[in-house]
């Protein structure tokens, strides 16, 4: 009787929690049902609630008449280039300060540490000198240099590190491994979890990226998808459909990422927040 | 790898001991500098140049001359730079507990599922954390259009939401919490699994009732290391709003919704003041620094506790 009361109530709970993911989510449902349909039945009353029939003038539109193609490979290389960088640098400094004993190793460690405290937004006009003195604005070096600094890998790393067992490396180097086949051979195959994780989490972050790629970059063609969508309106004043249309072209490729990595994104959350 | 491991093995076994070797560095150079570089020229810097541009009359491209404390003084006396700040704490107002309560709310109604219907929940509360922000404010711009929006159109009502002066604010703090939560709930599920199964059990076998007596004797305490965390999280990066103002006000109606970070970024780029635009940021970053300084704080004390 209990348990048949209890999976009643386990029920009603599970179909109540489903309803709320999907009144949450409803904003980006009518996004993509807005996307698939045109100008006129925008202002339509009552509205459209399903798009019937699907219509893709929008999307074609939007892929046509703005450099939205463009932009994506912007996004792509840009962050592709930051979450590869980011991993490999930080990668190997948190070896070394984990793994060898150097005169400097915890003044190095609590110099990155102090890194943890400088808010990014608050340096962008010094930022923004310093990669015009060097003449990297509207450029790919200008978007990607200023976000490899991410000193929250290094102690990440250099905690993994720390976590592994001593007579690994001893041995290792028995074997005449040098530190930089230690780091590569065995450390690196034995957090390719976290190395994945981490891998996900900086490709969403540098993708979606608004602020400094908008202060960097100011011509149109080397703009990222994010910034590059909010040009769309003042192009060809506001037409929802296609405005949705580029929306949903721009958060397309984090989204799906998001639905096949789940578990990698969320362990990547928890890990750069210090939880686990 | 399984090869370098059993060789390990073996040699561990043959009892053979590493000598003390002299520092290699060459390799710490190498390993470590590509990164410090780095953070050198692109973090530590810039921080440090901020200081220094705060006394200067310096334009955008940081051309400019000494001028003493005028930034300050020009600050202190600034109106528009008082009202930024203050728009700037009234966002932090609506938005830090109330999106770290429902980050909470959102964690308990996942947990509590099972399997494949966990999966989903979580996928569409997390959802919009995905997504870039200029996305999420293009679907809102349209969600809640004074003429044609869905929202006005469900409650059957008219208000134009990013532009009405007393809207707008509480507006752009809903879409931040839309956007930010799915974030929250996923510390607080880390936090709501690491707690022992045992004490619910205990709980109940005690009789201790109610859903709510559990959750105000054994669930919240246990929870609050993330609470706290949660909560200072979101103040650091709450202070630092700019990209949904800019992006579905532009600081109006008649500059309501301008926030301090939006006011250093008109002062550097539209009127080329980089000297100033320095000192609002200096200020702000003061200001963030004692909330980390408070966090450390905090979690200094529940250390010792």
């Amino acid at each position: 009787m209990t348990t048949r009361g209890q999976s009643l109530a386990n029920t009603v709970t599970g179909f109540l929690s489903v309803a709320i993911g999907l009144v949450w989510i409803f904003p980006l449902y009518w996004a993509v049902n807005t996307s698939f349909t045109v100008d006129e039945k925008t202002a339509q009353i009552p509205p459209y609630w399903f798009p019937a029939p699907i219509l893709l003038d929008a999307f074609k539109y939007v892929i046509k008449n703005t450099a939205i193609i463009r932009w994506y490979l912007n996004s792509v290389i840009t962050s592709v280039a930051i979450a590869g960088c980011v991993l490999l640098l930080t990668m190997m400094c948190g070896y070394a300060l984990s793994q060898i004993r150097f005169r400097g190793r915890r003044f190095v460690f609590l110099a990155i540490l102090a890194g943890f405290m400088i808010p990014g937004a608050t340096n962008v006009v010094p930022l923004f000198m310093f990669m015009n003195s060097l003449g990297m604005v509207n450029s790919y070096w200008g978007v990607i240099l200023p976000q490899l600094a991410s000193p929250i890998a290094v102690v990440i790393y250099k905690q993994f590190f720390d976590q592994m067992p001593g007579e690994l490396s001893d041995a290792a180097k028995m074997d005449g491994a040098t530190d930089l086949r230690i780091l590569f051979r065995l450390f690196l195959p034995l957090n390719w979890g976290i190395t994945w994780a981490l891998a996900i989490i900086l490709f969403i972050w540098s993708w979606n990226n608004f602020f400094w790629p908008f202060i960097v970059i100011s011509k149109t063609p080397m703009m990222t998808i994010p910034v590059g969508i909010t040009q769309v309106q003042s192009w060809y004043g506001i037409a929802y459909p296609r405005q949705m249309a580029s929306a949903v072209l721009a958060a397309l490729p984090t989204a799906v990422l998001f639905v096949i990595f789940q578990r990698r994104v969320a362990q990547g959350v928890a890990i750069t927040s210090g939880i686990k | 790898m399984a090869s370098i491991s059993t060789e390990a093995g073996a040699l561990t076994v043959q009892g053979v001991r590493p000598s003390k070797k002299r520092t290699p560095w060459l390799t710490v150079i190498l390993l470590v500098a590509p990164f410090l570089i780095v953070y050198a020229a692109f973090l530590l810097y810039p921080t440090v140049r901020v200081i220094m541009l705060s006394f200067t009359n310096a334009d955008i491209a940081g051309k400019g001359s000494y001028i003493g404390t005028a930034n300050y003084v020009k600050l202190w006396k600034d109106p528009l730079f008082w009202a930024s700040l203050w728009h700037t704490i009234y966002f932090i107002l609506l938005t830090v507990v109330p999106n770290t309560a429902l980050g909470l709310i959102f964690g308990l109604i996942v947990v509590r599922q099972k399997r494949i219907l966990r999966g989903i929940v979580l996928v569409l509360l997390f959802m919009p954390y995905i997504l870039p922000v200029s996305v999420v404010t293009q679907i809102y711009l349209w969600v809640l259009s004074a003429a044609y929006g869905i929202v006005n159109f469900i409650f059957n009502v008219r208000i134009n939401w990013f532009q009405d002066p007393y809207w707008a604010m509480p507006s752009v703090a809903f879409v931040t919490i839309w956007w930010t939560v799915g974030f929250n709930m996923l510390l607080f599920i880390a936090g709501l699994e690491a707690i022992p199964r045992e004490y619910y059990e205990a709980a109940s076998l005690d009789g201790a009732g109610g859903g709510l007596r559990v959750f105000r004797y054994i669930t919240w305490p246990l929870v609050w290391p993330v609470t706290s965390l949660v909560l200072v999280l979101q103040l650091i990066s709450q202070w630092q709003i700019f990209n949904q103002v800019y992006l579905l006000t532009n600081g109006g109606p008649f500059n309501k919704t301008i926030v301090v970070l939006m006011y250093m970024y008109q002062q550097a780029f539209t009127r080329y003041k980089g000297g100033y635009a320095a000192t609002i940021s200096l200020a702000l970053f003061v200001l963030i620094l004692l909330t980390s300084l408070v966090q450390i704080r905090l979690l200094r004390f529940r250390g010792n506790t």
